[in-house]
């Protein structure tokens, strides 16, 4: 048992809360706790301040907007697997987020701020090219997903600020993948996890974003599989998985599995999008 | 202090705030029936429920639980009488060590409280996120579905 004597500030509006992180912009936010609970009791980190944002309510939920949809950063997991005018691939991702016990704590926000490369949710951000929504007691701002992650678990939030919300599009023609390989069904940590998104017109693929976890520091896009995709090669586009990704050996697989798989999962996603077409 | 409600009773705790859920309810509260197993959320031996909704209390700081109803599975039974899924374990030989039977007795009765009547396939998926390492899972989803016959 680890417990950890931070001192804990808690946060019951989001006014509040950006007050609390200007005062104190090194505490450790807290959502969920699904990931911040598991490194305290595995000793893995200690700490001193933690600005709690469980029960800010007004974080949490789904809207419509003008420009498309607003997802709370406290949403958690469980939420979104009931909101129907989300797109499927993302209620789908939802619902291999760990199992009953981890959606109903794990947020959104929490899996993008974490930050890890495996993180289930974050090659569809990339995907839908979502952007987030981030504020401070000196205003609102949004960073893109794909300017969000800037090495192994950092991100550009600067230290007084906090993750509001994530924006998507309404893309509701496209075709939006989700696939996550791990080593069961629930609680497994993604070896490869896939975000795709294909817009066709006329036969063509006119827009491609191919995204894929654990394959390097960070979730990332590959330029050079979307760009085969948008100058018509196909299926083909498939054999540059591996010039766009860095996997490596670890505890969960082998740089050698990751970069197979992670070819043969883009690979049999655009057969099915393709050959329909 | 924090205060919440915990199998009924209305309880003001002392503890740090940071301190784990599990910890609070074991060596505080003596509700010794809610179990360690991983510590690290894989495991689901240490779920209760939050406001109805099974959560891992190994992940859960007790300064999140203020003002919210807990129940442990000290709280599963009601009065004398064992709960179906709690009788249908018994009979069904669903428990052999026994770490894992609190966690899985009180997911499966936060299961049927929401869906009276689920399929084994619903049943296999709500308990996901609890591991036996003894039995294997068949005599466990059996036992659930004969407690529905009797719910």
């Amino acid at each position: 048992m680890h417990t950890s004597s931070a001192a804990v500030w808690t946060a019951r509006t989001l006014e509040e809360a950006l007050q609390l992180r200007a005062e104190h912009p090194d505490a450790t936010v807290l959502a969920g706790g699904t990931d911040l609970m598991v490194f305290i009791e595995a000793g893995a980190i200690r700490l001193d301040k933690v600005l709690n944002l469980w029960g800010c309510t007004e974080l949490a939920g789904v809207e419509t907007t003008n420009s498309g949809i607003r997802i709370g950063a406290l949403t958690t997991w469980a939420d979104i697997r009931e909101v129907s005018n989300l797109p499927d691939a993302l209620r789908e991702c939802a619902a291999t987020v760990g199992a009953a016990q981890i959606q109903n704590r794990g947020t959104v926000g929490g899996n993008i701020v974490n930050g890890s490369p495996a993180g289930d949710s974050l090659p569809l951000w990339l995907a839908l090219d979502a952007d987030f929504e981030v504020a401070s007691t000196q205003g609102v701002r949004r960073i893109s997903a794909q300017d969000f992650w800037t090495g192994y678990r950092t991100h550009a939030l600067a230290e007084s600020e906090l993750l509001t919300a994530v924006h998507i599009a309404p893309n509701a023609a496209d075709s939006l993948h989700y696939r996550k390989v791990g080593t069961r069904m629930a609680q497994a940590i993604s070896k490869v996890v896939l975000g795709g998104r294909l817009r066709i017109e006329n036969s063509q693929v006119t827009e491609a974003r191919v995204a894929l976890g654990s394959v390097a520091a960070t979730p990332l896009r590959l330029p050079t599989v979307e760009a085969a995709l948008e100058s018509g090669q196909g299926v083909k586009a498939a054999q540059y998985v591996t010039q766009d990704i860095t996997p490596i050996d670890d505890i969960r697989s082998t740089a050698d599995y990751r970069n197979t798989v992670a070819t043969r999962i883009v690979r049999s996603w655009l057969e099915r999008c393709l050959e329909r077409t | 202090m924090t205060r919440f409600t915990v199998n009924g009773h209305e309880l003001s705790v002392d503890a740090l705030p940071m301190t784990r859920l599990i910890d609070v309810l074991r060596e505080q509260l003596r509700l010794t029936g809610t179990k360690e197993g991983c510590g690290e959320g894989e495991c689901g031996a240490c779920t209760v429920l939050i406001d109805g909704t099974p959560v891992n209390s190994c992940l859960i700081p007790v300064v999140q639980v203020s003002g919210r109803d807990i129940i442990t599975v000290e709280g599963i039974a009601a009065d004398s009488r064992l709960d179906p899924i709690q009788q249908a374990f018994i009979e069904e030989g669903a428990a052999q060590c026994g770490i894992c039977t609190p966690g899985f007795i009180v997911t499966a009765r936060a299961l049927l409280n929401t869906n009276p009547n689920p399929s084994r396939r619903e049943i296999r998926e709500a308990l996901a996120g609890n591991l036996c390492r003894c039995t294997g899972y068949q005599k466990i989803i059996d036992a659930v579905v004969a407690a529905l016959e009797v719910d």
